[in-house]
């Protein structure tokens, strides 16, 4: 249905960031002096716009409402429009990218008051949620693949921000490339859809994905998975997102927790319809969901690397959110519930990471922290409800949210079910494990700060967001399933949350669930808390810890199945092109030239020899002639 | 009366002339050779003409002489030149003009 | 209005302007870039009022003008354009007042002279709009042959250290695939004298010859050969490399950017309509050099240390993307090809220009001479970054919409092939961004650095593939000056249009849409890309 009132202004929604960040790349230094107050009000703006738009949706009887804007392209029987859909599932992600994407900014501008390159985060920044929102509100693959690679830009220059570091920019590049694998299994599913129904609309799509063969759908659902497990960081496309790291703290908070790795989740659950027809793909995503939450829990627990810690625990916890969006129906309000939460505490404590760099000068290493809880009040206050959010303490967010998911996974009631209960199970003992560790050294223990450092609290600008965060980390799980459930708001677009019965009584699972939790800071205590940590990692470890070190060995694969024989590959091709085809053509060429210097050879210079020539061939055709005419 | 006596006789000119050509170094000689070869085939023609009657082939000889005239007085004189620069009349010497 | 003889005006226009720039007196260089640089944005003006009188909707070709010229063997000089070469008049509009901006400046190989080289390139564009607007085959293959001589003379005089070799390579690889062209041309001609009684090369005639297959298969070779030269299509390619390395950046781009595109345009124009049985047979042949090249000229392209020659590689990977849509015989697909023929010459136009004025900058071609550019050069950065994005298809530049039009309308024709050439979007993605962190990103190095500075470069030019790699000091500082007004005059409208485009193609696809369709109906080939009953 078309949109009346504020709804159809919801493009403003896009072209507010957008326009800021063109007003700051355009504008150069002229805008250096404002550009991140300018940046960051038209977000502030995109969340008034959003907001405002969610009440009104929420008042309507159809809660699905299309903005049509213009047609994109119009070739043949493809007829892409571009235009938006506002729905409680859009309307839900508009709000968590513009809320967190708000104070994120807000939190940038003092963290990077003093880098000369301000404005140009603000404008990658504005970028990003752009082309995060277009993502969201698009309402054609199109319109999403177009989103979905934006996000992919605007992360790309962004952990790349400073550049003239070489990690730096080989961690946007390889972010990047592995984005585009998982965009190549995108643009496929949306070739097999127009291919086979004519269409590339969400409407159109998901109307009429039920007069399909299974064995296609479920090619479509596994090329979307492909796209998700991409630009979520999921196996075996994961290895790009702790890398990621080397961009701005804030980037890691608002891009690669709260919002755009989520993408993947948002995909999956935008085409319930197509998976609710392929169980085959579904399995397939919580297979995935589920190694991808055991390796990012293992690699999380051997990182002395605060940031990529978070990161390790990002990969793990969007393990959990595929692992509910695969369970289908029983699973998407969980996962989607989950997202929020994670949202709020990943980046408060995202934001909390930064404030301790802040205070360290930059460092990253934990074995050099310690003791910090004294010297950053705030920061400590506000990233332990993250912390405790995170590994689900009762009646914290990730309490709510990560037992709702485990919940779903036994009620599957088959083994698939208690193995992937059994693994999220095993995880969150992890979780408790190596936040537990992360917060023993960043927090406790003497301090082993290197020479001059000063730890001082972050200003308000800063403290204030992760406050708010914080707020949110408390509070989101409870209010989302319980007060205001998110079942109940998304149900136009899944459902009515249906009652199941439960496999495990509610109360054994969350017994079970929070004396895991103990275990896993009970277990860090012992190794981490009671001992002095040595400044320098310890070398002489056991293979595991290795393997954990090395993230179990992504990258090496990586390195080894694609990257070498890729440079070899190359390296084989300009030889072969260089010496093998060009060499034939200017072969083919020396051949002429060379022949004929040879021929040339003939012209002796003597006139005998010439004449003997001649001699020969008047010889030659007389006899012919004489042949021709006596034959 | 018969052909056959001048046509061999035309023969053995031609083929003194050409061998002449070949074996021989001195341009002077080498161009008497030529020049015996063209008259054997005014000999060859001047004989058809009689033979056939018609005043074709004596007309053509003619046209050889004269060509033949003026052959000479180009290839005496470039002879001439070449033997005032390099003190040489042999054939061989001459032979610039090659790969 | 419609009546103003566009199509003429538009050849002879920049032919006198070649020749008034030719005929100034020495030492007047000055005049001469302005006559130059007034002309071609005459013409520009002349191609979008040309847009303007051309109703998409209407007759198939238009503006057309036919005036007998050999009449003994039915030569007539005829021209005329349909959406296809419509659009391309339109790039050679655009990109010719780009080169000249462009070249304003450039240092010319000792002896030679900016009259010369701005008199060759209006002589070029001449020619261009004679190849894109010919109706008449044989007007088409004397413009085809003819566009080789300014070409020549560009790359020949006034390319780089190795420009006769890369010079001789062009005429010659060009000059074999018009000859073979050549025998089908008359070939063409002789069929036509038998059926119709009387010889003639009107395209519009020869589209409605009935053929005999065997015949067909010949006479599209004899255009196949010379179109694939042209294009260049993976193995006729290695012309292109070298060309493209050698030529100044202008000709490069020209080359690049329009010229090759005749290989394009003339499958469409002329395979297709002509010998509609032989390009359904040949068809399937065509697809696995198509997509062999795009995989394999991506992967070279990885490989190259010389970034003219990369790019060089990334075009002939793209033209593979063009010959894919293309022979894929959609709708969907032939469009985006036509519209990738424009894209392709505006990104890698782009592209090719920055590179140059990064060239110009450092004196090397080399991508390991070069390092942390962009901490000094924010806005060469940034176009640079803006070229290789639109050269990898990112959504929101021009290119996305074409190779996107290309691949959705040939995954249900040819979904295999189609698959495969999807794998081409990640390796443009690897040798741009390659290539965009070693020049720009990283801490400042290289031949930038100021003298005083700079450590001794380790020579190894030798080699010419191999690398110079100077340690980075701690404080280096580059030499290199940022854009200037004339060069940001230059990019910018590409840039503009590279975005524009990406957001809004419609108009364009309107204007070549019907001319694809009725390319295709001349090939009898369905041209739907779904299996759907959705319209």
């Amino acid at each position: 249905m078309p949109a009346e009132g504020l709804l159809a202004w919801s493009w403003l929604l896009i072209a507010l960031p957008l326009a800021g960040a063109a007003i700051l790349l355009l504008g150069g230094r002229r805008t250096d002096r404002w550009g991140h107050l300018l940046g960051t009000g038209t977000v502030v703006a995109a969340f008034v716009i959003g907001l405002l738009g969610t009440i009104q949706l929420a008042g309507l009887d159809k809660k699905s409402v299309g903005v049509d804007l213009f047609t994109f392209i119009n070739v043949g029987s493809l007829d892409v429009r571009a235009g938006l859909l506002f729905d409680p599932l859009s309307a839900a992600f508009v709000l968590l990218i513009t809320g967190v994407g708000a104070l994120i900014h807000i939190y940038s501008i003092g963290y990077m008051a003093h880098d000369p390159g301000r404005r140009r985060f603000f404008a990658y920044l504005n970028l990003f949620v752009a082309a995060m929102l277009l993502l969201v509100l698009g309402n054609s693959f199109v319109a999403l693949y177009v989103g979905w690679e934006g996000v992919g830009l605007a992360s790309y220059l962004l952990i790349a921000f400073w550049y003239t570091r070489p990690a730096a920019a080989t961690a946007a590049k390889k972010a990047f490339i592995m984005n585009r694998v998982g965009d190549v299994g995108l643009a496929l599913a949306i070739f097999l859809m127009f291919s086979q129904l004519g269409t590339t609309s969400y409407a159109g799509v998901f109307g009429s994905i039920g007069t399909l063969a299974g064995g296609t759908i479920t090619a479509i659902g596994l090329l979307l998975l492909l796209g998700a497990c991409g630009k979520s960081g999921q196996f075996p496309l994961q290895a790009w997102l702790p890398d990621a790291m080397e961009g701005p703290t804030p980037v890691s908070a608002l891009i690669h927790a709260a919002t755009m790795v989520t993408a993947g989740v948002y995909l999956i659950a935008r085409c319930a319809p197509i998976y609710d027809h392929t169980p085959t793909a579904r399995t397939v995503v919580m297979l995935i969901g589920a190694i991808t939450l055991l390796i990012g829990a293992i690699a999380g627990c051997a990182y002395d690397d605060i940031k990529k810690v978070l990161a390790y625990s990002t990969v793990s916890q969007i393990g959990y959110m595929f692992l509910a969006v695969g369970l289908g129906p029983a699973g998407y309000v969980a996962g989607l519930a989950h997202l929020y939460a994670h949202g709020f505490f990943k980046a408060g404590l995202f934001l909390g990471a930064g404030s301790v760099m802040h205070a360290m000068n930059d460092s990253v290493d934990m074995r050099r922290f310690g003791g910090l809880w004294k010297k950053l009040p705030i920061t400590f206050v506000t990233f332990s409800l993250g912390y405790l959010a995170l590994i689900g303490f009762p009646f914290l967010s990730g309490y709510w949210t990560k037992d709702a998911i485990i919940e779903a996974a036994f009620d599957r009631g088959d083994t698939l079910g208690y193995v992937l209960g059994g693994v999220a199970v095993f995880a969150a003992g992890l979780t408790a494990f190596y936040m537990t560790r992360l917060m023993l050294m960043t927090f406790f223990g003497p301090p082993r700060w290197e020479e001059g450092v000063h730890p001082h609290e972050a200003p308000p600008v800063m403290t204030a967001p992760m406050i708010v965060l914080a707020v949110g980390s408390v509070g989101a799980g409870f209010a989302l399933v319980r007060a205001f459930p998110l079942g109940t708001w998304l149900a136009p677009v899944f459902g009515e949350p249906k009652e199941t019965t439960h496999v495990l009584a509610p109360l054994t699972l969350t017994l079970v669930l929070v004396a895991v939790m103990l275990l896993g800071v009970g277990l860090a205590w012992l190794f981490v808390g009671r001992r002095e940590v040595p400044v320098i990692a310890p070398a002489r470890v056991s293979p595991v810890v290795r393997a954990a070190r090395n993230a179990l060995y992504a990258d090496t694969v990586n390195e080894s199945l694609f990257m070498r024989p890729g440079q070899w590959l190359t390296r084989a091709l300009v030889f072969f092109d260089n010496r093998g085809v060009d060499g034939a053509v200017n072969g083919m060429a020396a051949t002429l030239g060379g022949s004929s210097a040879r021929l040339g050879r003939a012209q002796t210079g003597f006139v005998r020899t010439y004449a003997l020539g001649m001699l020969g061939g008047a010889v030659l055709v007389a006899g012919a002639l004489l042949a021709v005419t006596a034959g | 009366m018969t052909l056959t006596y001048y046509l061999v006789l035309a023969a053995m000119l031609f083929t003194i002339g050409a061998v002449g050509v070949l074996v021989r170094r001195n341009a002077i000689v080498v161009f008497m050779c030529v020049e015996l070869m063209l008259n054997s085939a005014n000999l060859t023609l001047v004989t058809f003409s009689r033979a056939h009657g018609t005043v074709d082939g004596q007309v053509m000889a003619f046209f050889v002489m004269v060509v033949a005239a003026a052959e000479v007085v180009v290839g005496l004189a470039i002879i001439m030149s070449i033997y005032r620069t390099r003190r040489s009349a042999s054939v061989d010497d001459a032979n610039l003009l090659k790969y | 209005m419609s009546s103003f003889p566009f199509l003429i005006v538009l050849i002879a226009l920049p032919a006198a302007g070649a020749a008034v720039v030719a005929a100034l007196p020495r030492g007047r260089e000055l005049l001469a870039k302005q006559v130059a640089l007034a002309v071609s944005l005459l013409v520009l003006v002349l191609t979008v009022l040309a847009t303007v009188a051309f109703h998409a909707g209407g007759a198939r070709f238009q503006l057309t003008t036919s005036v007998s010229w050999i009449a003994s063997f039915g030569v007539r000089f005829a021209l005329g354009v349909d959406g296809i070469a419509l659009v391309m008049l339109l790039l050679i509009g655009v990109l010719v007042p780009v080169v000249i901006g462009a070249s304003w400046d450039d240092e010319l190989p000792s002896g030679r002279s900016m009259r010369a080289y701005f008199a060759w390139l209006l002589l070029l564009e001449a020619m261009m709009v004679g190849v894109f607007a010919a109706t008449d085959v044989f007007l088409f293959y004397v413009f085809f042959e003819a566009m080789l001589v300014p070409m020549y003379f560009l790359i020949g005089s006034f390319g780089g250290p190795r420009r006769q070799y890369a010079a001789v390579k062009f005429f010659l690889y060009s000059l074999v695939g018009g000859l073979i062209m050549l025998a089908a041309v008359i070939g063409l001609y002789v069929v036509s004298n038998s059926q119709l009684g009387a010889g003639t090369f009107a395209f519009d005639a020869l589209r409605q010859l009935d053929i005999t297959p065997g015949v067909q298969k010949l006479l599209f070779l004899g255009f196949f050969i010379a179109f694939a030269i042209k294009a260049p299509l993976v193995p006729f390619h290695t012309w292109l490399p070298d060309a493209g390395s050698e030529a100044p950046i202008g000709g490069a781009v020209l080359l690049v950017g329009i010229l090759d595109k005749v290989g394009t345009f003339g499958f469409l124009r002329y395979c297709l309509p002509l010998f509609p049985d032989a390009s359904r047979a040949f068809a399937p042949a065509v697809l696995v050099l198509a997509v062999a090249g795009i995989l394999y000229a991506a992967l070279l392209a990885m490989g190259q240390s010389d970034m003219k020659r990369l790019v060089s590689y990334t075009s002939i990977s793209h033209f593979g993307f063009i010959a894919l849509g293309i022979f894929a015989f959609t709708t969907e697909a032939g469009t985006g090809a036509v519209l990738y023929m424009v894209n392709h010459g505006l990104a890698t136009g782009l592209l090719f220009l920055v590179v140059g004025m990064l060239i110009a900058r450092g004196g090397s071609r080399q991508i390991g001479d070069y390092g942390g550019v962009a901490a000094k050069a924010p806005l060469l950065a940034g176009a640079f970054l803006i070229a290789g994005l639109a050269s990898l298809s990112l959504p929101g530049t021009n290119s996305f919409v074409s190779e996107f039009l290309v691949l959705i309308g040939s995954f249900h024709a040819v979904p295999v092939f189609t698959i495969l050439a999807t794998v081409g979007m990640v390796l443009a993605a690897l040798y741009i961004l390659l290539m965009y962190q070693r020049t720009m990103q990283g801490p400042p190095r290289g031949v930038l650095l100021e003298e005083s500075e700079a450590p001794e470069p380790v020579s190894a030019h030798s080699g010419g593939t191999a690398t110079v790699t100077a340690p980075a000091p701690v404080r280096s500082r580059l030499r290199v000056l940022d854009l200037s007004r004339r060069e940001l005059a230059v990019v910018a409208p590409l840039i503009a249009l590279i975005i524009g485009l990406g957001v809004y193609p419609q108009p364009l696809l309107r204007l070549i849409e019907p001319a694809v369709h009725a390319t295709l109906s001349d090939v009898g080939v369905s041209g739907t890309a779904t299996g759907g009953t959705h319209r």
